[in-house]
């Protein structure tokens, strides 16, 4: 078994620049990336997408193409297509690729796995046609597909990032429908002054809005009671604004509600989590090196706390020259930057926490969509005593499905916490469990033979 | 510390499948119940039960407990038919025999001669497996792999889901007026005038009678009500597969298709502690040889894998006692939760409702460890 | 409708329910069933109720399709090459023995 000095799982910003800053400082580095390609989410197909789809998607898209680059030429182990499933407590990595699995060994583990949309239970989201807002874009940057006649639904930068996007693609959404509860405004503007040290991103956002709404898009603002109608698949969405109902039909339907860690390694191995009050999530607890609680396992990027993908990169490189024990002048550098690019967040973090409706989904919606388990039926087994989501997962298989729980666990956890009147800090997570994404299971009875070699 | 309202006839302490059982039947007896919990995150073994209704090759080394278990698994088609009916939450119970497969000829001739040994010692009545040949086999389960030369099979066997086993109960406690606390770890048992009080995290409960139902919990609770409950861990590993449609037509002792769909993997037995965690080498043993029973298997996507602790006396079977220093208080253990629900609801709670476990139990004191070595 | 914002590609051919279905390189078996206006990918396994793509990164297991005789495969991870053979799911699969 080979072993490497570092392991960085995820080829995002995080990922690609602390690989590329351990391999420059002399660490043997292995970079594990589930995708095809380098780039992650946020630069997704960064290295194939033309000039064309470039400039629809923007400057701070074309940022990645010199993290990828720089990468490329690191001299890190790039394997792509390697499905990390597991890892042991002897920071053992186990991966699928090609059809079977392989181990390496590592002395420090960066886990850079970013962040997932946070779950959106409203009536009808199951339906074919209802999509994240991330799914769109992702159409758009790996594939250049646009959906014509498009509704936009929720709250958050990357709801207007991608409407501009489609506005710029000639294909502007049909409309942009906020839930955004009243008051959010006023309650951010307390983070203003903070929020003027990164003021590029508010001076982004405001043109952002200002070139969906120049574009014609109807924006509806304040609006509750959300619901997708469908039999077969999504035909129209339903909502209360201004005090009127709304229909506006739509076969394609998107929904975005910010983005939040993904915590599938770091629960996997049962590193301490605190929840982030201001982000709605749970986080690692990292020390100042970016460690987490399990000595070896560092994480970097959103994956640590929502920061974006600036910060991402920032945190990255940080993280390796802490590995690599290089905390020079150069670090301290990275940190003060790190620190500014952070200063916008507190206003974004108020503006834009989840609505309370999608906190709380009425009891008839479905939260967990794998195993089709609705809020209301949570509610209920809450009730004969549950004490978290570990006995609500084993009593009602929330979190069960295919999934592992990545898209229910916090709508799941935010319910029971709800109900008990509880700090989700108390109530807590799902413990994962390997194999982080299934696999095959000829391929894990022939692991053990491989991993003998 | 404040004291938690009225006594209880009964408190249990431990809300998992061997506690929620005596539990439940204890309810049915009519009496007041309180069941005390730990929290979310616990050992809990009943999160790792595999879910078999278990007859065959059960008690080879001691009777009672193989006429104990069959007398559960008889139990069970009423068990299920009460718990759907009081709670509503049918626990998918189904009793279509269940197989144990022979990888060798060697195995076959020794399995046949333990269920000879167990036909003669109990006048054949509470086994009735038998051994079955490789075309036999076939006939009952299609897709075998070649390794497989034959199998022992009982009509006795069957299983049911753990995870609605375990909703069952506490939907069945609550709709009969039963009350759990969860987040209430014992941390005390005291005597209280001629009943208990259990001292926890959220406050003080009283019960006339007190039963530790408290897995691995047992051992340092119950020498306070005057009983010595000898245990050790095992780690036990499952594979649960995604769903497919029906497959598998029966239980059998490495596999079993779950009424979801969902094909469940196991078992392991590893002396790891109280570790519950997941080991790749392990589990990629029960893969290899689930793909070896029954290769088709090995197209299907594992989606889980999770280990639980086994509650083990020193000889494996259950602990069964009521404290002689202490009356009204009784300890219960054992790893066969789903197996044993039958009759710790229906057979052994009414004895604990009326204060004394029947004679027929003796053998199931722990006093037997008096002399014994570790199993 | 989906609409293609590149003015050109290599195409790639494949077949969705054996009809044949025109992608480009490059795109993922979701995107090419979404650029071809299919959004109705399987009906689940446990209650029935149809499904299709929704994260498009692999999280959330709703985009499972049959590829080449394997089913429960994501369509959004997987690239579309020349010829694939793409089916529905209706319901938990069939193991064949």
């Amino acid at each position: 078994m080979k072993t490497y000095d570092l392991v960085v799982i995820g080829a995002g910003p995080a990922g690609l620049a602390a690989a590329t800053e351990a391999a420059k400082a002399g660490l043997s580095v292995a970079l594990l990336d589930e995708q095809t390609a380098p780039g992650g989410q946020i630069y997704r197909g960064i290295e194939t997408a033309g000039a064309h789809r470039t400039a629809i998607l923007g400057k701070d898209y074309a940022e990645g193409r010199d993290l990828a680059a720089s990468f490329r030429a690191s001299g890190a182990d790039y394997m792509p297509g390697a499905l990390v499933w597991n890892i042991g407590t002897d920071r053992v990595v186990e991966y699928s690729g090609n059809g079977s699995s392989h181990r390496i060994g590592s002395k420090a583990i960066l886990s850079a796995t970013g962040a997932l949309e946070r779950p959106m239970p409203i009536p009808g989201w199951t339906l074919p046609g209802v999509t994240t807002a991330g799914a769109l874009q992702i159409l758009l940057k790996a594939a250049g597909i646009v959906q014509e006649d498009a509704l936009i639904v929720g709250s958050g930068p990357l709801l207007w990032l991608l409407a501009a996007q489609m506005v710029d693609a000639g294909c502007p959404p049909r409309a942009v429908v906020e839930n955004l509860p009243k008051g959010r405004m006023t309650a951010a503007a307390r983070h203003l002054a903070r929020a003027m040290r990164a003021r590029e991103y508010l001076v982004k956002g405001v043109l952002l809005m200002r070139k969906v709404r120049a574009a014609g898009v109807p924006v509806h603002r304040h609006a509750t009671e959300l619901a997708i109608e469908g039999e077969t698949s999504a035909t129209a969405l339903t909502f209360m604004a201004r005090g009127k109902a709304h229909r506006i039909e739509s076969a394609s339907i998107a929904l975005h509600q910010g983005v939040v860690p993904n915590q599938q390694v770091t629960r996997l191995m049962r590193a301490d989590h605190v929840w982030d009050a201001s982000q709605h999530c749970f986080r690692p607890k990292l020390d100042g090196s970016g460690q987490t609680s399990v000595p070896g396992l560092y994480v970097a990027g959103d994956g640590a706390g929502i920061g974006g993908a600036r910060a991402a990169a920032m945190q990255g490189r940080l993280v390796a020259l802490a590995i690599a024990g290089k905390q020079d002048e150069r670090a301290s550098r990275l940190s003060a930057a790190l620190a500014r690019e952070g200063a916008v967040r507190p206003l974004l973090e108020t503006l834009y926490a989840p609505a309370p409706e999608v906190l709380a989904p009425a009891d008839t919606t479905i939260v967990c969509r794998c195993e089709e388990i609705t809020a209301g039926t949570v509610r209920r087994t809450v009730d004969l005593g549950a004490p978290g989501p570990n006995q609500i997962k084993s009593m009602l298989r929330t979190g069960m499905g295919p999934c592992q729980g990545r898209v229910c666990g916090l709508a799941v956890a935010a319910i029971i916490a709800a109900r008990k009147g509880e700090d989700p800090q108390v109530t807590d997570y799902y413990r994962i469990r390997p194999p982080l994404k299934p696999i095959p299971l000829l391929e894990l009875a022939s692991f053990g033979d491989m991993a003998a070699e | 510390m404040s004291m938690n309202e009225r006594a209880a006839d009964t408190l249990v302490i431990g809300g998992g499948l061997v506690g929620a059982a005596v539990a439940y039947g204890l309810l049915r007896a009519g009496e007041s119940v309180t069941v005390l919990d730990e929290g979310d995150v616990a050992l809990r073994a009943s999160r790792g039960n595999f879910g078999l209704v278990w007859v065959q090759s059960k008690g080879d080394k001691m009777h009672e407990y193989a006429r104990w278990t069959r007398g559960s698994a008889d139990l069970w088609p009423e068990f299920a038919g009460l718990l759907a009916q009081d709670g509503g939450i049918d626990p998918d119970y189904s009793k279509p025999g269940g197989i144990h497969f022979m990888l060798s000829e060697e195995d076959l001739e020794k399995k046949r001669a333990q269920l000879h040994r167990l036909h003669n010692s109990l006048e054949g009545q509470e086994y009735g497996a038998e051994i079955i040949d490789r075309e036999q086999l076939d006939a009952m389960l299609p897709g075998l792999g070649p390794d497989v030369v034959g199998a022992s099979w009982s009509p006795h066997d069957g299983h049911a889901s753990p995870l609605r086993l375990m909703r069952g109960l506490h939907s069945a406690i609550a709709a009969k007026g039963g009350r759990y606390v969860a987040d209430a770890k014992a941390e005390k048992v005291e005597r209280d005038g001629s009943g208990y009080v259990v001292r926890t995290a959220k406050g003080a409960f009283r019960g006339d009678k007190v039963v530790l139902a408290a897995g691995h919990g047992n051992k340092w609770l119950a020498p306070s009500v005057g009983l010595d409950v000898p245990l050790r861990p095992e780690k036990g590993q499952i594979i649960v597969t995604e769903r497919v449609r029906p497959l598998i037509p029966m239980p059998t002792h490495v596999m079993r298709q779950t009424a979801e769909g969902t094909i469940m993997v196991g078992d392991s037995h590893e002396d790891t502690g109280y570790s519950d965690a997941s080991t790749s080498s392990v589990v990629s043993d029960i893969a290899k040889h689930a793909v070896r029973c029954f290769p088709a298997l090995g197209q299907l996507r594992v989606v889980r894998t999770w280990g639980a602790v086994r509650v083990l006396s020193l000889d494996g079977f259950p602990i069964y006692q009521e404290s002689a220093t202490h009356p009204g208080a009784f300890s219960i253990n054992c790893h066969s939760g789903v197996t044993l629900a039958g009759a710790h609801a229906l057979a052994l709670a009414p004895m604990i409702a009326r204060g004394r476990l029947d004679a027929s139990l003796d053998a199931f004191h722990s006093r037997r460890f008096e002399h014994a070595t570790a199993h | 409708m989906p609409r293609r914002i590149d003015p050109e590609g290599k195409s790639i051919g494949f077949t969705f329910e054996g009809r044949p279905v025109a992608a480009r390189e490059g795109d993922s078996v979701a995107a090419a069933l979404t650029a071809a206006g299919l959004r109705d990918l399987r009906d689940s396994a446990v209650s029935g109720s149809p499904r299709g793509i929704f994260c498009m990164m692999g999280a959330c297991f709703d985009c499972l399709v049959e590829i080449d005789g394997i089913p429960n495969r994501q369509a959004c991870m997987i690239p579309v090459t020349e010829g694939l053979a793409v089916r529905r799911q209706r319901g938990a699969v069939e193991v064949r023995i």
